[in-house]
């Protein structure tokens, strides 16, 4: 079942074109990764989904919804952080974490106790004495601490210690768990890499490439590091083969996902003695979208 | 769906409360007791009514129904007719301050720092949060307006009868309802609190200046003005309710589109579109100087464009009042007459003198952005690169002495020229020249105050608004409240020698001037050794 679905969604500001047709599906009980570089509209979409601004186009629900006419009755079944916490500084984060939690509706002192406990935040303070990275934990406390159904993340680690980043991982696993649904926005793309069951890359407004990892993979080139008795003759001619560099550890290069099979077979000839294969990272995935888009005009 | 998009009102209604807990009182304390004192002292002032009616006879030059609106019920001018000419104008005009300032506070500014989109997120109608923050600010328009209405009645002043006294409660409550409500539609067509800030105090300044040349020489312009029309109530003589009924209309209407407008754009967007800027910085913004100046640049432009017109608007009316004085014989309680000066003369230095504290308004603004830097976390990446505190303080400071000499200078010009078309026989320019300029050593002492405040007492700021507020309420009212010399003298602007009434007094200007380098000083002094947060 499909908790949000976006199709064909444009949004301009004035001529400026900040997303450009986009379409989205993320099914009950997955965590959807949501990447892309600054200024792609990861942001935009996001506030659309909220009902904070209108689309110029085209359609987005969350729950079979329309996420502008139903916002009040959608947000009552999801839960927000943005990436980007600014907080009242004459209250204390305590207070905050209650009004908003109270403002979704049913209050869970012991989770609320729970969590402030796990993302050891001091409540009693003033929001104006906190650091960014404790602002972000009132937003991210009020958020798990209320029965969602949907959690909207926009870039939700900013700011947080790596500890404080594990601890976000599991609250993720557990909602994962309970067959909740998350849309994680991000471009720590290690995070969205251990979380996310699918991700869609967003650049310039547009989706360019949507799938679980696992096929986008196959999008895009293997590591390989290989050490041989005998030197490899020609290897940097064979179709697939990319980036051939000597270094320490042996010839580093990298091959295209058709061509893995037929280069691993030519290399074992020469007596391998070790042999490393890594699967692309959703990092190299990234760079090779984005610089075949042409990054450089972005730079 | 209409109902969907008002949904959770009544929470955030709460939420406003407990946010502004000590604001709000401070507010209503503050100008429910001003009242009260004001109320409590006329009748100790003018105890007889023979005393009343000279007072009476000064109400009805157009030099004075400028400044407090047309007087009425002058044929048996009662305590309570007193009261209400003398300080209903300016009641409203602070609450109206008030409304501005809160309104603001909830609605763009809350959406300018990003908070409104958190609250968005959650089950809130889209018009939830701007209809809290109206129904809070007119919430406590109405119980200020109760309190003061009450307990003005409750003085048992004898012409100050429970209907009169209701009454006047009702024009400030409806005064302030209006403001807030243009203040919401503000905030929909600026970008920033800043701006929104910038059109609603424009509005309140325009809304003063129509009602002042209205009342002097078009009844149907001062009608145009919302301060206008609430003054035609003429409380406690005739008690008039439909300007009562017809501002709190204007003020729902006003409301409403603010609402429709609200609803129909998007977050984080003003009506008003934001410009691209410059690609590259130039060469002039590259200084600590260049930066405040480019910060306070369309501040201080504005308000230039504002004194102007202020200043014009104020020398429009001195047409009349040559004609009226030519004409009359009996006077002057409010202008204590000099041997050998023309009373526009004398009315020239009151006008000066209110001008010049206005001046003081945006050369203060100039200083306090240091503060507002701060607490917005912009200093502290100047600081860490090779700026010393004192220059990047000094800057602040030159900006704010420069923009008082700016100020009067455009208020003189202003002044000039309104007054040389319609008088017969005008003021020479490097008179008004210098009866504007003999004010700057008392708006620098201004500065000082507030340079002093940021480097000791940052906290406490805003108190620089509370020294300007006394200054100007000791200053306006002087001589109809028959404010006590000493109470002057706390206040720079009462040292001030009043050209071309009297002569000019060199002493006072240096001292004053003395006493504001080292207010800066020890403002610099305290800045430098004081712990920076942000």
């Amino acid at each position: 079942m499909s908790i949000i679905t976006v199709r064909n969604l444009t949004k301009r500001f004035g001529n400026f074109t900040a997303l450009n047709g986009i379409d989205l599906d993320v099914k009950q009980g997955e965590v959807f990764g949501f990447i892309g570089p600054n200024g792609a509209g990861k942001s935009t979409a996001i506030r659309i989904l909220l009902g904070i601004l209108k689309a110029t186009g085209g359609e987005a629900k969350i729950f079979g919804k329309d996420v502008w006419h139903d916002a009040v009755e959608i947000h009552r079944r999801i839960a927000y952080v943005p990436g980007d916490v600014n907080l009242w500084p004459n209250l204390t984060g305590g207070e905050v974490i209650d009004l908003l939690v109270r403002l979704r509706g049913a209050s869970h002192r012991s989770r609320r106790e729970e969590f402030i406990e796990r993302f050891d935040l001091d409540p009693t303070k003033k929001c104006a004495t906190y650091s960014k990275g404790n602002r972000q934990k009132v937003a991210l406390i009020a958020a798990f601490a209320s029965d969602a159904e949907l959690y909207i993340l926009d870039e939700p680690t900013s700011g947080l210690d790596p500890l404080m980043e594990r601890v976000f991982q599991e609250c993720i696993a557990e909602v994962k768990a309970q067959g909740k649904t998350v849309f994680l926005s991000s471009h720590i793309l290690s995070e969205v890499e251990r979380l996310c069951d699918r991700v869609s890359i967003i650049r310039q407004g547009k989706i360019i490439e949507t799938g679980s990892l696992q096929e986008l993979r196959h999008l895009t080139r293997t590591n390989v590091v290989v050490q041989t008795a005998r030197s490899i003759p020609s290897l940097a001619e064979m179709e697939g083969v990319h980036d051939l560099q000597e270094t320490e550890r042996g010839l580093s290069f990298q091959v295209d996902a058709e061509q893995l099979g037929d280069v691993i077979a030519y290399i074992s000839q020469y007596d391998i003695i070790s042999l490393e294969c890594a699967p692309p990272t959703l990092e190299d995935l990234f760079l090779h979208h984005y610089e075949e888009a042409g990054g450089a005009e972005s730079c | 769906m209409l109902k969907e998009l008002f949904h959770a009102t009544g929470q955030l209604v709460r939420f406003i409360l407990r946010r502004d807990r000590v604001r709000i009182p401070i507010w209503i304390v503050a100008i429910v007791l001003t009242t009260l004192t004001v109320a409590v002292a006329l009748p100790g002032l003018y105890p007889t009514e023979q005393e009343r009616q000279i007072l009476a006879e000064t109400m009805r030059n157009p030099a004075i129904t400028s400044m407090l609106g047309p007087a009425y019920g002058i044929d048996n001018y009662t305590i309570g007719a007193m009261m209400a000419h003398e300080m209903l104008l300016f009641s409203a005009l602070t609450v109206g301050i008030m409304s501005i300032l809160l309104v603001t506070r909830h609605t763009r500014q809350d959406e300018e720092s990003g908070r409104d989109e958190m609250i968005r997120s959650l089950p809130v109608g889209r018009l939830a949060h701007i209809t809290a923050a109206l129904l809070v600010v007119s919430l406590v328009n109405v119980i200020l307006g109760a309190l003061v209405g009450f307990s003005l009645y409750g003085l048992g002043i004898e012409s100050m009868d429970l209907h009169g006294s209701l009454l006047y409660g009702a024009v400030l409550a409806v005064s302030g309802i209006f403001f807030a409500a243009l203040t919401a539609l503000a905030a929909q067509l600026a970008e920033t609190s800043r701006g929104t800030l910038g059109l609603a105090f424009g509005a309140l300044i325009v809304a003063y200046l129509v009602r002042a040349v209205g009342d002097v020489s078009s009844e149907p312009l001062a009608l145009l003005s919302p301060l206008g029309l609430v003054l035609r109530t003429q409380v406690y003589v005739n008690n008039t309710w439909w300007p009562v009924v017809v501002t709190l209309i204007a003020g729902f209407v006003v409301g409403a589109f603010a609402l429709y407008l609200n609803s129909s754009r998007d977050l984080g967007a003003g009506l008003i579109p934001a410009r691209p800027g410059r690609k590259f910085a130039s060469k002039f913004l590259l200084s600590p100087v260049g930066l405040v100046l480019r910060l306070q640049r369309t501040a201080i432009i504005s308000w230039a464009i504002g004194m102007f017109v202020l200043a014009a608007s104020y020398g429009s009316v001195f047409g009349d009042i040559e004609s009226f004085f030519s004409n009359s014989e009996l006077m002057q309680l409010l202008l204590p007459m000099t041997e050998g000066h023309a009373l526009t003369e004398q009315f020239l230095t009151v006008v000066m003198a209110v001008l010049s504290m206005l001046s003081a308004i945006p050369a203060v603004l100039t200083v306090l952005r240091l503060k507002a830097e701060e607490n917005a976390n912009r200093i502290e990446p100047l600081l860490a690169r090779a700026v010393s505190r004192p220059s990047l303080a000094g800057s602040y400071l030159v900006t704010a002495v420069m923009a008082a000499v700016v100020m009067q200078l455009l208020t003189a010009l202003g002044f000039w020229s309104l007054t040389a078309t319609v008088m017969d026989e005008p003021f020479s320019f490097s008179l008004i020249l210098r009866a504007a300029l003999v004010y700057i050593p008392a708006i620098w002492v201004m500065v000082g105050v507030a340079a002093l405040l940021i480097g000791c007492k940052p906290r406490h700021a805003s108190f620089a608004w509370f020294y300007l507020g006394y200054s100007f309420f000791v200053i306006y009212f002087g001589g109809l409240l028959r404010i006590p010399e000493w109470l002057k003298i706390l206040t720079p602007f009462g040292n001030v020698p009043q050209l071309p009434v009297e002569e000019i007094h060199w002493l006072s200007l240096v001292v004053l001037t003395l006493a504001a380098a080292i207010l800066m000083a020890f403002g610099l002094r305290g800045y430098r050794q004081r712990d920076v947060y942000g």
